[in-house]
């Protein structure tokens, strides 16, 4: 026991001098400089792929500004950087200067943590959303008029699809005609079991049931809250619609099973695991990343079921804890103005929020998707989209549902029980 | 005589008392670990008390709103509570039980005299010595579905492959593999240092009279090494209560699986606070288990108090 105690003593012992000296040192941090030329470090820290990095677009932003450098960090999963971003907010460090927000996270925020966030208005940026689709604009507005972050891009949904795989199985590869014939989600798990039946063993129509049920839900305006803010996730048609088709993926055997977002899932773009994928536009990028240079060619997209939806998008917003707010929001306004919004769609994918840069990206084409005219294809599924009503609970509520897919897909639960897990599961996370 | 024990009884106070400096010595020298442990320790007990009476919520921290013990009794109505509470205890079975018999064995092996014998004692050390983080995501991905290495081991003899992430059994059997592979090594060199403090002797004699090695094993080692087997049995019942790190790594989120079937105690408690970010929930399943491990602790010493009294 004597050896066990001393230890103990001399590691607190170890730690109060760690205190100590992290207490010392951070009391000499940078001070805010009023120096115009003065060498600036920013740190941008996003989640997924927003491809600035991809797109060269910090490079040319350093090239103009050479007192700046830019770094970035970033966590895949939306989930747990979302975690991490709460608990940075809620002890006051860590954070960077500019944070990345998802769209069904905004609410959430404007709600609760309005005040964690530096206005834009009072940092020379308060016009930086003007030119937006409206609805993007306004979710970031407080009734006072606070501009808390800058819309960069919106999702509007199509279908990602491997041409040679459905060659293999001898469905047809042209966009229209495809476009045509999952013109519903009917006529997609249609085709979907026409492919299964002709595919190689093992190779499924899409990636999970989960992506399927996000995009659908995603084409409606009221989804998991109404108007005022009441939770309706439980007696929504559409919710429920979304659902049934999902479940009936599961049943018909077309899904992979692969949760989104997992090692697993990411593997699966470099093999035949999945010949379709449901595709909001910022799913370019990531699938250029994960799929890689040998798969140029292989990939195509053609316009999704119904021709509209909204999956994601996102905002940049600078927290009052950031080091250089100042040049953090000239940075955002730059990386969300026109031209630059142009140039993310034309090498990433990622579709603009800004009407002006909607109106130059109609003729993009992308060469790795086989020259699909990808400006064209989203632009249409942007003009359908509807003026999303966002809740605060949005994020949680749909990782309930996507949770109770993956268990109807993989445990084979009841789609009754699992729908009942998701419930309980929207009820457990929530704070009453 | 008179005149003798006068000084000396005088002198007697002087020595049994000393000097007030001294006297106080050996509390200035407790000191330290009493203050590092009122600050570290007494005090986040008694504040995450505090805590799990009112509802607190991480993105609005500064406000504290008095419930009483809502907190506790919405956790007892839980269903979740209870799924964890039962995953904790067949996880800390599938993984103590397997650890402490292979931990056993291996120190019997371990207790013979073998060529390099030094080398096996540090290699059993290594996986305790390995990072939870470095050594879960490398089983992780050892437990894939589709493209790990195990289920490609099955495939080769002809056996279907397991989803190792979303079928309960087969998550926990993953869960606890990991901990079974980081704690025996442990556990051995423990057994072992115990084992060899049994006197040679009684091996020799068990010896001459013909007890063969299994019964040498039985009725020497095992009873030799009681004290060791209840202190590693209390150690690896509070840490499979605790068990936190390999269950949230496995899949690399709080949840525990899909259908949260090796959702621990320590990762609901986790999700509570740093995912679903209700701090007053997370302190009251905190102090859950703190009593749990406590009554735990106490159960496990009342046995063991028991069975020595029995022995003699």
């Amino acid at each position: 026991m004597r050896p066990f105690r001393a230890a103990v003593t001399t590691g607190s012992a170890a730690l109060a001098a760690t205190l100590l000296l992290t207490a010392c040192s951070s009391g000499s941090s940078t001070t805010g400089a009023q120096d115009a030329n003065e060498k600036v470090t920013l740190t941008v820290d996003l989640f997924g792929t927003f491809g600035f990095k991809e797109a060269g677009l910090y490079d040319e932003y350093m090239k103009l500004h050479p007192n700046i450098t830019v770094k970035q960090s970033d966590t895949q999963d939306e989930g747990q950087y979302w975690q991490a971003l709460q608990t940075k907010l809620a002890g006051g460090g860590g954070l960077a200067d500019v944070q990345g927000l998802e769209v069904g996270r905004i609410a959430s925020v404007m709600q609760k943590q309005a005040d964690k966030f530096t206005d834009l208005r009072t940092l020379g940026a308060g016009d930086v959303n003007d030119g937006l689709v409206p609805w993007k604009a306004a979710a970031v507005k407080t009734a006072d008029g606070k501009v808390l972050g800058a819309g960069t891009d919106i999702g509007p949904e199509a279908v990602c699809f491997r041409t040679d795989l459905f060659k293999e199985a001898g469905l047809p590869t042209d966009r229209t005609e495809l476009a045509a014939k999952w013109a519903t989600w009917e006529g997609y798990l249609a085709l979907g079991k026409e492919y299964v039946a002709k595919a190689k063993p093992g190779n499924a129509w899409t990636d999970s049931a989960a992506g399927m049920f996000t995009a659908e839900v995603g084409q409606q305006k009221v989804r998991y809250a109404d108007e005022s803010g009441k939770a309706v996730h439980d007696s929504s048609p559409v919710v429920q619609t979304a659902w049934a088709d999902a479940t009936k993926l599961v049943a018909d055997g077309l899904s992979a099973k692969l949760p989104q977002w997992t090692p697993e899932w990411n593997k699966a773009f470099s093999t035949g695991k999945f010949a379709t994928l449901s595709c909001p536009a910022w799913m370019i990028g990531y699938i250029k990343g994960q799929a890689g240079d040998a798969f140029a060619g292989k990939w195509d997209i053609a316009a999704g079921p119904g021709k509209t939806g909204n999956w994601g998008g996102a905002y940049l917003a600078v927290p009052k804890t950031a080091k250089h707010p100042k040049q953090a929001a000239e940075l955002i306004k730059w990386l969300n103005a026109k031209e630059q919004q142009v140039k993310l769609f034309t090498k990433q994918g990622s579709f603009p929020s800004s009407t002006g840069a909607q109106g130059e990206i109609k003729t993009v084409k992308d060469a790795y998707f086989n020259n699909a005219p990808i400006g064209e294809i989203f632009s249409e599924a942007a003009g359908n989209m509807p003026a999303q009503v966002l809740g605060t609970e949005d994020g949680v509520v749909g990782k309930a549902f996507t949770d109770a897919l993956g268990e109807v897909e993989r445990t084979n639960t009841a789609p009754a029980t699992a729908w009942q897990h998701a419930l309980d599961n929207v009820k457990k996370a929530s704070g009453n | 005589m008179a005149t003798l024990s006068a000084p000396l009884r005088s002198s007697q106070p002087a020595v049994a008392r000393p000097r007030r400096g001294a006297r106080l010595a050996p509390y200035g020298f407790l000191a330290p670990f009493f203050v590092l442990f009122a600050a570290f320790g007494l005090f986040p007990l008694l504040y995450t008390a505090y805590v799990s009476l009112h509802r607190v919520e991480l993105q609005t921290s500064e406000r504290m709103d008095w419930l009483g013990f809502q907190n506790y009794t919405r956790l007892f109505e839980d269903p979740f509570f209870w799924n964890a509470l039962g995953n904790t205890f067949t996880i800390g079975l599938l993984s103590t039980v397997p650890q402490l018999l292979l931990a056993l064995g291996l120190a019997h092996l371990l207790n013979y005299r073998l060529r390099g014998r030094t080398f096996f004692r540090v290699a059993m050390l290594m996986p305790y010595a390995t990072s939870v983080a470095a050594a879960t995501l490398v089983f992780a991905q050892l437990f894939g579905r589709d493209y790990g290495l195990i289920n490609w081991a099955l495939s080769t003899v002809g056996l279907s492959p397991v989803d190792w992430q979303a079928n309960t059994w087969a998550s926990q059997f993953g869960v606890s593999l990991i901990v079974t592979w980081r704690w025996t090594g442990y556990n051995a060199l423990i057994y072992l240092a115990g084992m060899q403090s049994i006197p040679q002797e009684l091996y020799e004699s068990a010896a001459v009279d013909g007890a063969s090695r299994w019964q040498q094993f039985r009725h020497i080692t095992v009873p030799g090494l009681r004290p060791t087997i209840v202190f590693t049995v209390v150690v690896s019942t509070i840490g499979a209560t605790q068990l936190f790190g390999e269950p949230l790594l496995y899949e690399g989120n709080s949840g525990g699986g899909i259908s949260h079937q090796y959702q621990t105690l320590g990762l609901y408690m986790y999700e509570q606070g740093w995912t679903f970010f209700h701090l007053g929930r997370a302190a009251a399943v905190a102090w859950v288990m703190f009593l749990l491990i406590v009554v735990l602790a106490l159960v496990n010493a009342a046995i063991a108090a028991r069975r020595n009294r029995t022995d003699r």
